[in-house]
């Protein structure tokens, strides 16, 4: 109970850094605020993440109020982690957008966008209260229109109308689904929920669990819900893209998790069923999509779905191994996805598109960028000795565990389209040369923004090398997320209160 | 009471989702504006509505007594309200500018995010949507 202190910090400071660089937005300061804002909330990250290790699930109760009246904040293994990844990727991005970003924008309030943007990430990710949850989630929408139309580009408009009108309904789905539950069970906090849960009618619980799938089902982007992620995230700025890939979705995946392993588990074989057929569709579609795709971020948006199903996956067969799956794969995926935003970043940058068939040669002129889009790449895919592999690894073997072949075929099969895609990738942009006779090289960035550009895309591929390296550590914490998500108890606990429990 | 803000309710969703199906966007965000609202009112009725017992505590009780209406959904639509409300505010100027960028408001005609087959390659176009 030491660290109650620590727990609203990871949402204060990005505010805090917001007001900054609001306040310094004409000038370069407020580039330089946001990251070093980052950087501070990153190792605040860390420092829960290790309190959390050492002493199980921390709570703070906001404004002193006692547990299932108050506002709870709580970090358990998977939230400390997701607050972790967050800072990982909210620094990865702030120090590209040193250079990506231009003064119009600047001034237009970037940073300040970005950073309450990470502040509702980090709300939603340490809340332990149902309608705070929802007040993060909206933060993150409204900072999120902003970034995705922020320089009002034609193509921005059309994107953040399908993407904004999409957003909304299912953000009112969810809070009919809180107002459903509130009705049924008289709490909101979800430590208490838990324990209210099997004592009402589970048919009614079940009708607000599928209320509650459809509103965070459109935020991860499953299988029929998925359409505004692809109208979407190609138009923004490559900044903004990367980040959404990396964090937007996976809330909605985090929400899904939390919420069906803590509050909706009444009716599993109902409930997962649905999950696992949505989980298997997301994979194939997504993959699918994909493979018509000409744009080097549309493909990888519509990857951003496939993998999605790996991760409902994981939720979906709910044993102690497939959870550990869902949870690598979710810290494995954000890494892997921000950085290939990122690298095409960088190929437009340099080659002066997205669109594959206007670009080529990148292997020829930037083969340390060639370089670097192969290992996120390659890790998507699966290939040993990747952190893709091992996330893989271990969704294939828990669906044959239970027997799943079909499953278990899916995956891979969906794992094999993605080389597919990459290596259209891999022959349109880099190998191929460029339709306009010139070969785009780094060297046409001035030194201090291709510094900029290239250390966070080395850090993140680093990171994924690495965690395929020494998956060893990574998995006994996915493993005790799963445990945590699996049995409740010492969650309900710290939130509650020992005594509580006894009753 | 719950009865007749309930069959509100439905009767608010029906109409919102007759709305929400029409391709004009304008009328898309007027669906969603009821949709909300139904939403509101059905956090709010959740909470009981019960006119007859003034939710006062007793002295030395420590909680109202049985029957009275909750009275944090109440606390908690007005969040909604307020938060929708700047949504809808952002909605409402995204559509509008979208109409004066893009000249139209039907979604089937905003295809320059989603190009059809076979126009994206045209580098006139993808240049002028840059």
């Amino acid at each position: 109970m030491s660290a109650t202190w620590l727990l609203p910090l990871p949402i204060v400071l990005p505010f805090a850094t917001a007001v900054l660089a609001f306040l310094f937005r004409r000038g370069p300061e407020g580039r330089w605020i946001s990251v070093f804002g980052s950087a501070v909330t990153l190792f605040l990250g860390v420092l829960l993440l290790i309190e959390v290790l050492s002493y199980g699930p921390q709570a703070a109760q906001m404004g002193e109020w006692p547990a299932p009246f108050g506002i709870t904040l709580v970090a358990d293994t998977l939230s400390a982690v997701m607050v972790v990844i967050t800072g990982i990727t909210g620094l990865a991005v702030a120090v590209y957008a040193v250079a990506e970003i231009d003064g119009d924008m600047e001034e237009l309030g970037y940073h300040a966008l970005f950073q309450v943007l990470i502040a509702g990430v980090s709300g939603a990710f340490l809340t332990g209260d149902l309608f705070n949850l929802y007040v993060w989630f909206e933060v993150m929408l409204i900072s999120s229109f902003g970034l995705l139309v922020l320089g009002g580009k034609r193509v921005q408009l059309d994107a953040g109308i399908k993407y904004v009108t999409l957003n909304l309904v299912s953000t009112i789905l969810f809070l009919s689904g809180i107002g459903l539950l509130y009705g049924t069970t008289g709490t909101l906090n979800l430590a208490d929920l838990s324990r209210i849960a099997p004592t009402v009618d589970p048919g009614l619980m079940t009708v607000i669990a599928m209320m509650f799938m459809v509103g965070f089902g459109v935020k991860a982007a499953v299988f029929p819900l998925f359409f505004w992620l692809p109208a979407s995230y190609h138009t923004p700025s490559f900044a903004v893209s990367a980040v959404f890939a990396g964090l937007l979705t996976k809330v909605g995946v985090y929400a899904m998790m939390r919420m069906f392993t803590l509050v909706f588990t009444q009716d599993i074989a109902f409930t997962h069923t649905i999950l696992l057929w949505v989980a298997c569709l997301t994979m194939v579609t997504g993959v699918l999509g994909a493979a018509a795709q000409t744009d080097f971020r549309r493909i990888l948006s519509f990857h951003i779905i496939s993998q999605i199903g790996y991760m409902v996956l994981g939720l979906a067969l709910m044993t102690p191994l497939a959870l550990m799956g869902g949870v690598f794969y979710l810290v494995h995926h954000i890494i892997v996805k921000a950085n290939l935003f990122l690298v095409s970043g960088v190929a437009n940058r340099i080659a002066g598109a997205t669109e594959l068939g206007h670009i080529g040669g990148l292997y020829k002129g930037a083969p340390l960028l060639a370089f670097l889009f192969l290992i996120p790449a390659f890790s998507l895919a699966g290939f040993p000795p990747l952190s893709g592999f091992w996330a893989k690894y271990v969704l294939v073997k828990a669906s044959m565990d239970l027997q799943l072949w079909v499953v278990a075929f899916t995956a891979l099969a969906v794992g094999l389209m993605t080389i597919y895609s990459m290596t259209k990738i891999w022959g349109q942009a880099f190998w191929k040369p460029h339709p306009g006779g010139t070969v785009p090289s780094l060297s046409t960035l001035r030194p201090g923004e291709r510094m900029a550009l290239l250390t966070p895309i080395g850090a993140l591929a680093l990171m994924t090398v690495l965690i395929g390296l020494f998956p060893e550590p990574f998995v006994l914490v996915a493993e005790r997320a799963a445990g945590e998500l699996l049995d409740p108890s010492a969650y309900i606990a710290a939130v509650l209160g020992e005594e509580e429990i006894l009753q | 009471m719950e009865v007749f803000v309930a069959i509100m309710v439905g009767a608010l969703v029906t109409a919102s989702v007759y709305l929400m199906l029409a391709r004009n966007v304008l009328r898309f965000l007027f669906g969603l504006v009821l949709l909300s609202n139904a939403a509101n009112l059905l956090i709010f009725s959740a909470g009981g509505l019960t006119p007859e017992a003034p939710p006062l505590i007793a002295p030395g009780a420590d909680l109202p007594p049985a029957g009275v209406a909750n009275a944090l959904p109440q606390a908690l639509v007005l969040t909604a309200i307020v938060i929708g409300f700047g949504l809808f505010a952002f909605a409402l100027v995204l559509i509008y500018r979208g109409y004066q960028n893009l000249g139209t408001l039907d979604s089937d005609e905003m295809r320059l995010a989603e190009p059809r087959e076979g126009e994206a390659a045209d580098p006139l176009r993808s240049a002028e949507a840059r």
